[in-house]
């Protein structure tokens, strides 16, 4: 690990200020950074600590049933809070679909927007990377892309967005708030990552010095409530990242669907909205034959960056399926293994 | 430029001053503390030998920076057993051969521990399954291990409600 500079600052203001200096690093859970640090894919020369600023830490509902949730709180917490898991059931069972129990103990809500690509190239700081060396070729192509992107890469970088809990966030129209040398602003969570384009070292529309403070999701994302789920196919049936991952989220109206929410993991540098498949779906009865029509739809402007065009396939199926879970109802109880299409049905349903 | 941290550790007051902010919690105690039970197997988050409790919550000692954790109260393997009586989760592991070679079962002790105290597996073996998914065992003991926690989780449950009634 590189020498770097340690600064605790006691205000957000603070923060922002040390922040703002070139080659600084937030540092909050630390799960990622500090990992990423270790193996020297990450080198910054100071850490701004944030974990001990105050305020960042509560979830906070607002009038009308919308919630605040603080930067930092942590990824168990949030998802162990029963109000916000009964609001928001798949964003809960995105959370706890990803990492360890331990890493969840510890990485923030705010840092999980930020997490890096798991893409071994990026990791390898023996290879060529454009995320790590600003301008420099994806060696990733032509390479082992088992893992890569499928939807909006290019040819400077085909890295995906690690992030469960960013999946669902996006499908809800969240709102991420950010504090910066230029005050405080917030952005549409679908308009925070970027794609890769020509610069895939720029992986968010924060610039220096702006740090996230919290997450808002609005009140209508808990209409979405009776009928959420998050599906993620992976290696191994815990403790792995997805190959593919969709949280879906449905709201019924006189037995049709008056609106649905669909979000993609594990296929691109961002979580995927698919926003061709819910115009599909809205107003319509729920069939096989639609679902089949609206997860082909979502995956339309697909392409493989290598290796790796059975994502698209397997894409499709987890729309397909993750939109019959949702149509039965959001469980009672999370499965024991939450969003892993091997959970046994546990528990009964609600809103059904 | 040193940085001095308070820490609780199995109930003791340390004092300490860090010439390096680069230090993490295991290397702390490992190297500094001399508490050489919680090990070092990947160091990067992944295998959970180096878990310890930090204020009360399984954590990745690996990945936590000691200057970061100013004022935390952390327990770890040596502190678990109350002079020679061991911890439940501690005797449950031996009774069940919830082992091989020994190297994780700090870690996987300790997370025990945890999960127990977080009170979300309960009885059900999946759920302890995918609550214990953070540690790995090379030798393979999950069976004994999960049969383990099974065993520690009834008997801590009994144990609350005879201090209840």
């Amino acid at each position: 690990m590189n020498r770097f500079d340690y600064v605790r600052p006691a205000t957000i203001a603070e923060a922002v200020k040390a922040g703002s200096l070139p080659g600084s690093a937030y540092l909050a859970g630390g799960t990622n950074l500090v990992d990423l640090m270790k193996i020297g894919a990450m080198r910054p020369e100071r850490l701004v600590d944030v974990s001990h600023l105050p305020g960042l830490g509560a979830i906070e509902w607002l009038e009308g049933g919308a919630v605040r949730i603080g930067a930092l709180v942590r990824n168990a917490d949030l998802a162990h809070d029963a109000a916000f898991a009964r609001s928001f059931p798949a964003v809960a069972e995105a959370l706890l679909s990803g990492a360890s129990p331990q890493l969840r103990n510890a990485a923030t809500v705010g840092g999980n927007l930020l997490q890096r690509t798991r893409c071994a190239y990026f990791q390898d700081v023996a290879a060529s990377c454009g995320k790590r060396t600003p301008g420099a070729a994806c060696e990733a192509i032509g390479g082992d892309t088992r893992l890569a992107a499928v939807l909006g890469w290019s040819e400077r970088c085909i890295a995906t967005n690690p992030s469960d809990f960013c999946v669902p966030l996006a499908a809800l129209d969240a709102v991420v708030e950010i504090h910066g040398p230029a005050g405080a602003r917030s952005v549409a969570f679908d308009a925070f990552h970027v794609l890769p384009g020509d610069d895939p070292a720029r992986e968010t529309v924060l610039s220096a010095g702006e740090l996230v403070t919290s997450i808002v999701l609005p009140a209508e994302a808990a209409g979405f409530s009776g009928h959420s789920r998050y599906l993620k196919v992976r290696d191994r049936t815990s403790y792995a990242f997805a190959l593919v991952s969709a949280a879906v989220g449905l709201r019924f109206e006189h037995g049709r669907i008056a609106e649905a929410r669909i979000a993609l993991g594990g296929v691109a540098a961002k979580p995927w909205r698919a926003r061709a498949a819910e115009e599909i779906l809205a107003g319509a009865h729920l069939s096989d034959a639609l679902c089949g029509v609206a997860a082909e739809a979502a995956l339309a402007e697909a392409t493989p960056s290598g290796d790796n065009a059975f994502k698209i396939g397997l894409a499709q199926r987890i729309i397909v399926r993750a939109l019959a879970m949702a149509a039965a109802g959001t469980p009672q109880h999370l499965p024991a293994l939450p969003a892993s299409p091997f959970a046994s049905a546990t528990g009964g349903l609600v809103y059904v | 430029m040193t940085h001095s941290i308070t820490l609780t550790i199995n109930g003791a007051r340390h004092d300490l001053t860090l010439d390096d902010p680069r230090v993490t919690l295991l290397d702390l105690l490992r190297e500094r503390l001399d508490l050489t039970g919680s090990k070092k197997g990947c160091d990067r988050g992944q295998c959970g030998a180096c878990t310890i409790l930090l204020d009360g919550r399984r954590q990745n000692a690996c990945l936590a920076l000691a200057v970061s954790h100013d004022g935390a109260d952390i327990l770890t393997i040596e502190g678990v057993a109350q002079g020679d009586v061991l911890h439940p989760v501690q005797a449950a592991f031996i009774a069940h051969d919830g082992f091989q070679c020994g190297f994780c079962t700090p870690g996987q002790i300790m997370s025990a521990i945890g999960l127990i105290g977080e009170g979300q597996a309960g009885t059900d073996p999946e759920r302890i399954r995918e609550g214990m998914s953070g540690n790995l065992c090379r030798c393979g003991a999950y069976a004994g291990i999960t049969a383990a926690v099974l065993d520690a989780s009834v008997q801590l449950e009994q144990a609350d409600r005879r201090d209840a009634a």
